[in-house]
C-alpha cells in the first residue's frame, strides 16, 4: 500500500494526545469555524462540500453537500442539525473514538454545518451505552464555549450555535436517521415514513440535517484544505477521502484504521490488519457492517469504495468489516446476526415485525438439527416478502445475512437439514410448515 | 419524590429543547439513578413535570432496553452476545461468569450484587469478548480479567480494568 496522510485520526495519533481545547488549538483546530464566520457565504461552503465529493459515512453514502442544499434557505423559524452518533450497527465502532479521542473536531465540523445551514441549536444523539463519550463531549462542549466557539455570540459574530448531548437508550433502530428523530422527541423510536424527508421536515417538524459523526468531522479539513485536495483523495469519483474501517472478528490485529478510499479488501485484512489470527484461511467477510450482504475470499480484490463493494453484491454500509476463519459455521453467523435483527425490529411494520421472528424460529430449528428440506425455500420466500416492502431500511438489512449465506454457501444449510431429517424416525414425511414458526 | 431536590437539574435539561417531552429520555435516566431503577411513581412525576399522561411515559419507556422496570442487583453485567464478540469468544465470558457468582442470564447474585444480562452489540466489537458493568465497559475479556474486574468490584465498588477513552489499537509506546 502506497503512504499516505491520515485526517481524521491524524491529531489523536499524536503522542500524548488527549483530545483537549489547547491541544486541539495548537494544531490548527477551529481555524476553519474562524474562516468561515469571517464572511463566508453558506452556499458557497455548500458548493465547496459538493466539490469534494464528501458522501456520507452513516451507511448510506449520500452526498453531504447536495443533502446540506436540501434545506430550504428562507425558511422562517429554527432549523436543526442532528449528529447521528447512534452506532449499533454490529461491527462499528469508530465514532466512538473520533468523539472520545478527539471530541472538538466533531464539535468543529458541527458547528460549520450549523452556520452553513442556519441552524442554531444542534442535538449530538449518542448511544445510551456510551455514557463515556457523554461525558467527554458535554466536557468540550462546555470548554468551546467558554472559548468563545460555542455558544450565543461565536467568535463576537453575534450568532447564536448551541450544541447538547441527547443519549439514547438502548434500541438499534434509533440509528435510521427519522427514529433517530422521534425518539430525540420523546417518543418510541420508530422510523417515519419517507417522503417527507427531514430537510423539510424533521425534528419537530422543522427542517433538519442529520448526519454521521464521521462525516461531519471531515468538514473542517475540507474547509482548511480545499475541495481538490480531498476529491483528488482515495478513489474518486466512486468514493473521496479516507474512511475509518472498523476490523472484527478472526483478524490478527482488529481495531480501527483510516486509510484512502479505494484500498483493497486484501491489502486492509492481510496488510493493515496482519492477516488471518492463526493459519486458519479466510473462509468469509462482511464487508460493512451486519446490514451488509457476506462476500468470500474471490472478492478480496475488490475496492473499497461505495460503487465497487456495491458492484460485487454488497456494501461499504457503515465501514465495519468482519473476517471469518474456515470452520466457521455460516449458518451459526447468520443466525446470531439474525437473533440480532430479530431483538431490534420496531414493530412498526407487518413484513418486518411478524417476517423477523419467523426467520429466526426457521434459522434456530435449522441450527438446533430440527430443520426441514422446505425451509430453505421458506426462507427465501420470508426474506422476499420483506425486502423493498418495509417503511425502513431496516428490512433490507435484516435479510442480507440469510439471503448472502445461502447464495455461497447453501450447502451448509443443506447439510445441517440432512442430519435432521435422518434424526427424524418416520423421515419421509413433511411436517406442515406452518406448525411450529 | 425524586425530583423535587432536583429542580436546577431539571430546569438545566428542560430548557435544552423548545418542546418539553424532549426531556423524557433524560428524565428516565435521573429517576434510574436515583432509585436505580424506573419506579411507577417516578414515572408519574415525570409525566406531570412534562404534561403527559403516565401512559405516554410508560409506552415511551417500555420501547428502550436501557431502562430497568423493577430493581437489579447493585451492579449491572451486560455481555455483548452479537455475531463479532461471539467469533471470539463471548459465549465463554457467559459461563466465566456462571462459574464465579452461579447466576445465569436474567438472574441476580443471592447477595443482590450483580445482575447478568446478554446483550446485543455495544459498539466494542474489535476488542471483544466484552462486557458492560453499569456505566463502564470492559474489553478484550480472558477468564481471569473477568475474575478479576468482578472480585474488585465487590471488595472496592469499582474496578481498575474499566476502558478509558477509546483507541484501538493503541499507539506503540
Ligand atoms: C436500520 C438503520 C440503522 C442505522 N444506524 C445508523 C447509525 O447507527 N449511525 C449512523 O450514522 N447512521 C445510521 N443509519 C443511517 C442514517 O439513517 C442516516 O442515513 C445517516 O445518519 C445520515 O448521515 P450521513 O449522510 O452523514 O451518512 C442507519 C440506517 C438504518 C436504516
Ligand atoms: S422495517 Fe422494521 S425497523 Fe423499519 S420501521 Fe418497519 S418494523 Fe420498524
Ligand atoms: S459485537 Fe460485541 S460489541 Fe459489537
Amino acid at each position: 500500500m502506497a503512504k499516505y496522510e491520515k485526517i481524521l485520526f491524524k491529531n489523536m495519533e499524536q503522542p500524548g494526545y488527549v483530545g483537549s481545547l489547547k491541544e486541539y488549538e495548537h494544531l490548527g483546530g477551529y481555524q476553519a469555524l474562524r474562516t468561515v464566520f469571517a464572511g463566508m457565504a453558506p452556499a458557497d461552503i455548500i458548493e465547496t462540500v459538493k466539490q469534494s465529493g464528501l458522501r456520507g459515512r452513516g451507511g448510506a453514502g449520500f452526498p453531504t453537500g447536495v443533502k446540506w442544499s436540501f434545506i430550504p434557505k428562507d425558511h422562517p423559524g429554527p432549523k436543526y442539525l442532528c449528529c447521528n452518533a447512534d452506532e449499533s450497527e454490529p461491527g462499528t465502532f469508530k465514532d466512538r473514538q473520533l468523539m472520545e479521542r478527539d471530541p472538538h473536531q466533531v464539535l468543529e465540523g458541527m458547528a460549520i454545518t450549523c452556520y452553513t445551514i442556519g441552524a442554531e441549536t444542534a442535538y449530538i444523539y449518542i448511544r445510551g451505552e456510551f455514557w463515556l463519550g457523554a461525558q467527554i463531549l458535554e466536557r468540550a462542549i462546555e470548554d468551546a464555549k467558554q472559548a468563545g466557539y460555542l455558544g450565543s455570540d461565536v467568535l463576537g459574530s453575534g450568532k447564536t450555535i448551541n450544541i447538547y448531548v441527547h443519549r439514547g437508550a438502548g434500541a438499534y433502530i434509533c440509528g435510521e436517521e427519522t427514529a433517530l428523530l422521534e425518539s430525540l422527541e420523546g417518543k418510541r423510536g420508530k422510523p417515519r415514513f419517507k417522503p417527507p424527508f427531514p430537510a423539510t421536515h424533521g425534528l419537530y417538524q422543522k427542517p433538519t440535517v442529520v448526519n454521521n459523526v464521521e462525516t461531519l468531522a471531515n468538514i473542517p479539513h475540507i474547509m482548511n484544505r480545499g475541495a481538490e485536495w480531498f476529491a483528488a483523495i482515495g478513489e474518486p469519483p466512486k468514493g473521496s477521502g479516507t474512511r475509518i474501517f472498523c476490523l472484527s472478528g478472526h483478524v490478527k490485529r482488529p481495531g480501527n484504521y483510516e486509510v484512502p478510499m479505494g484500498v483493497t479488501f486484501r491489502e486492509m485484512i492481510y496488510e493493515v490488519g496482519g492477516g488471518m489470527r492463526s493459519n486458519t484461511p479466510l473462509k468469509a467477510f462482511i464487508p460493512g457492517g451486519a446490514s451488509a450482504p457476506f462476500l468470500t475470499p474471490e472478492h478480496l480484490d475488490v475496492k473499497m469504495d461505495f460503487e465497487s463493494v456495491a458492484k460485487a453484491g454488497s456494501m461499504l454500509g457503515s465501514g465495519g468489516i468482519t473476517v471469518m476463519e474456515e470452520g466457521t459455521n455460516m449458518v451459526w453467523a447468520a443466525l446470531r446476526l439474525m437473533e440480532f435483527f430479530y431483538h431490534e425490529s420496531c414493530g412498526k411494520c407487518t413484513p418486518c415485525r411478524e417476517g423477523s421472528s419467523w426467520l429466526v424460529q426457521t434459522m434456530q430449528r435449522i441450527w438446533r438439527r430440527e430443520g426441514r428440506t422446505s425451509d430453505l425455500d421458506l426462507l427465501l420466500d420470508l426474506c422476499k416478502s420483506i425486502e423493498g416492502r418495509t417503511v425502513c431500511a431496516f428490512g433490507e438489512a435484516e435479510v442480507s445475512p440469510i439471503v448472502s449465506t445461502m447464495r455461497h454457501w447453501r450447502s451448509e444449510y443443506e447439510e445441517l437439514i440432512r442430519e435432521a431429517e435422518a434424526s427424524r424416525p418416520n423421515s419421509k414425511q413433511e411436517i406442515p410448515v406452518l406448525s411450529q414458526a | 419524590m425524586i425530583f423535587d431536590k432536583l429542580k436546577d437539574e431539571v430546569e438545566k435539561l428542560l430548557s435544552r429543547y423548545p418542546v418539553k417531552r424532549s426531556a423524557l429520555l433524560p428524565l428516565l435516566y435521573i429517576a434510574q439513578r436515583e432509585e436505580g431503577y424506573v419506579s411507577e411513581p417516578a414515572m408519574k412525576e415525570i409525566a406531570m413535570l412534562l404534561d403527559l399522561t403516565p401512559s405516554q411515559v410508560y409506552e415511551t419507556v417500555t420501547f428502550y432496553s436501557m431502562y430497568n422496570l423493577k430493581p437489579i442487583g447493585k451492579y449491572h453485567i451486560q455481555v455483548c452476545r452479537s455475531l463479532m464478540c461471539a467469533l471470539v469468544g463471548s459465549d465463554n465470558v457467559v459461563e466465566w461468569i456462571h462459574k464465579k457468582l452461579e447466576i445465569t442470564p436474567g438472574q441476580t447474585s443471592s447477595d443482590k450484587n450483580f445482575t447478568l444480562s446478554v446483550v446485543e452489540c455495544l459498539g466494542s466489537c474489535g476488542t471483544g469478548p466484552m462486557m458492560q458493568v453499569n456505566d463502564d465497559y470492559y474489553e478484550r475479556l480472558t477468564e481471569e480479567k473477568v475474575g478479576h474486574i468482578l472480585d474488585e468490584l465487590k471488595q472496592k465498588g469499582s474496578s481498575s480494568m474499566k476502558s478509558g477513552p477509546f483507541m484501538f489499537p493503541q499507539l506503540a509506546k
